[in-house]
């Protein structure tokens, strides 16, 4: 996996988890199950999770802990959800959300 | 649907689980919850071993003394209800509060109330402070020490105080470059212990500086520093570029007071104590008589001393609903003298300030 998962550490383990794959913005990717969306793409990479609405500012991982709203994204077609919170599942189609996002369904 | 307890407690850091423990081994029947999937506040990241009282867990790490709250816990499972994912959202007058899991409202009556909400992380105003990249201490933290995750291969610490000095300690361990420390004051802010410990690693700390900017378009690519002036402002060609790809804020932490704001508990600002907090008196009773305070809600400190105020909290709590009690007594009792001592010395001398105006305007009102 990516280079920013932690290998080795003096003080923690991290218990074996089930790799599962997930879609961002169309690409497949693979995280854990159940660590949040926003920890897995952190760790592939992805650093730009939404635009701001007024000035199209990238906007990224903050606070890590459901406050900020600075992780919002779609996940499955669903609006405006808090990936720094919301646990990793098989399958799951991550977008970026551009400003306010659109409700579809 | 709608619950009924003697006493809520909002918060499952050291302090709300203190006070719901101490409140359910008196005898109380005791609701807890807590916003996030799993109980401990900031304790389940704290990798480092605590300073403090040697009853109170004095040399053992911050995870570790998560884990004996929580078979505290366990212990008055028959008195204690749980209820981690939830979130309380408001107060009502007649004695009920909201709380919100999942897709589930539900209305809570209870006796007294213990809110236990803890702080947010400032922020600090930068040109490109929002870019992806940027974080707050506790979020580095959650991803690092939680998630397994480091924030970036080199990065950059703003603030010298001791979660500053800590969490650099805890990137080095994690396999990440701490490229230096910024503080603005001109001398580092948290104990030394702390800051040799990263020196002798070889980061360099850089003092009376702070940052003027972050490069990059879509995450931080370095920044720029400059030494500043005794009055704080950045002093002309002094800029200092730093290369790293990410950025950690630890420059303070403000108590989080919506819902007592919303129960209108009257508030006072104490800037030694973090900003806004609610009134309150020495057995932490708001100036909403149903309303207890305990933890960085009350002020910001740490918690050893949160665990110490949960547990007056929740004792006090217990006597407001079934009278005075020696048990109750004894627990605050002995609450109170390791507090006095935790919060004696120089260290404590502005929690001391800060922790005495509170009571002098708790007085005179």
């Amino acid at each position: 996996m990516s280079s920013l998962r932690i290998e080795e550490h003096p003080v923690l383990s991290f218990p074996e988890r089930k790799l599962v794959k997930f879609f961002f913005d169309n690409e497949e990717y693979q995280g854990y199950e159940g660590e949040p969306i926003a920890a897995a793409l952190h760790a592939a990479g992805v650093k730009t999770l939404r635009r701001s609405p007024q000035k199209n500012r990238a906007r990224g991982f903050f606070c890590a802990i459901g406050r900020c709203s600075s992780c919002i994204m779609e996940v499955d077609g669903q609006i405006n959800i808090m990936t720094c919170i919301t646990p990793l599942q098989e399958g799951m189609r991550i977008r970026m959300q551009k400003g306010h996002g659109a409700i579809t369904a | 649907m709608s619950r009924n307890t003697e006493i809520f407690v909002i918060g499952g850091g050291p302090a709300g689980l203190s006070a719901a423990t101490v409140a359910a081994q008196l005898g109380a029947t005791t609701l807890l919850v807590d916003d996030s999937p799993k109980l401990g506040g900031q304790l389940i990241k704290q990798t480092h071993r605590f300073f403090g009282s040697s009853n109170r867990d004095a040399g053992i790490r911050g995870i570790t003394i998560a884990n004996k709250l929580y078979q505290d816990v366990a212990e008055v499972a028959n008195k204690l209800t749980v209820l981690e994912n939830t979130a309380a959202v408001g107060f009502y007058s007649n004695k009920e509060a909201g709380i919100l899991s999942q897709n589930l409202y539900e209305r809570v009556s209870y006796q007294s109330a213990i809110v236990c909400t803890g702080a947010t992380e400032n922020s600090l105003t930068f040109d490109n402070n929002d870019l992806p990249g940027i974080y707050g201490a506790g979020g580095v933290q959650t991803l690092m020490n939680v998630h397994g995750i480091k924030p970036g291969k080199k990065i950059l610490m703003i603030g010298s105080g001791n979660i500053g000095l800590i969490v650099s300690y805890q990137l080095i361990q994690a396999g990440v470059e701490v490229v230096g420390l910024v503080e603005g004051m001109p001398t580092i802010g948290g104990y030394l212990v702390h800051a040799s410990k990263i020196r002798r690693l070889g980061v360099p700390i850089y003092t009376s500086h702070t940052i003027l900017k972050a490069n990059g378009e879509t995450g931080v690519e370095s920044a720029i520093i400059c030494r500043v002036d005794p009055k704080f402002q950045p002093v002309p060609n002094t800029e200092l570029k730093i290369d790293c790809d990410c950025i950690c804020l630890a420059v303070g932490l403000t108590p989080l007071i919506d819902l007592f704001q919303q129960a209108q508990c009257r508030m006072v600002h104490v800037g030694e104590l973090g900003g806004l907090v609610p009134l309150h008196d020495s057995s932490m009773r708001t100036t909403n008589p149903d309303i207890y305070v305990a933890g960085d809600a009350s002020g910001i400190e740490e918690a050893t001393t949160a665990m110490l105020a949960g547990r007056i909290a929740g004792a006090r709590a217990y006597e407001s609903i079934y009278g005075k009690s020696k048990e109750a007594d004894a627990i605050i009792a002995e609450a109170r003298e390791e507090l006095r001592t935790l919060r004696s010395g120089s260290t404590g001398e502005r929690i001391r300030w800060g922790r005495e105006r509170v009571i002098r305007e708790v007085e005179s009102c």
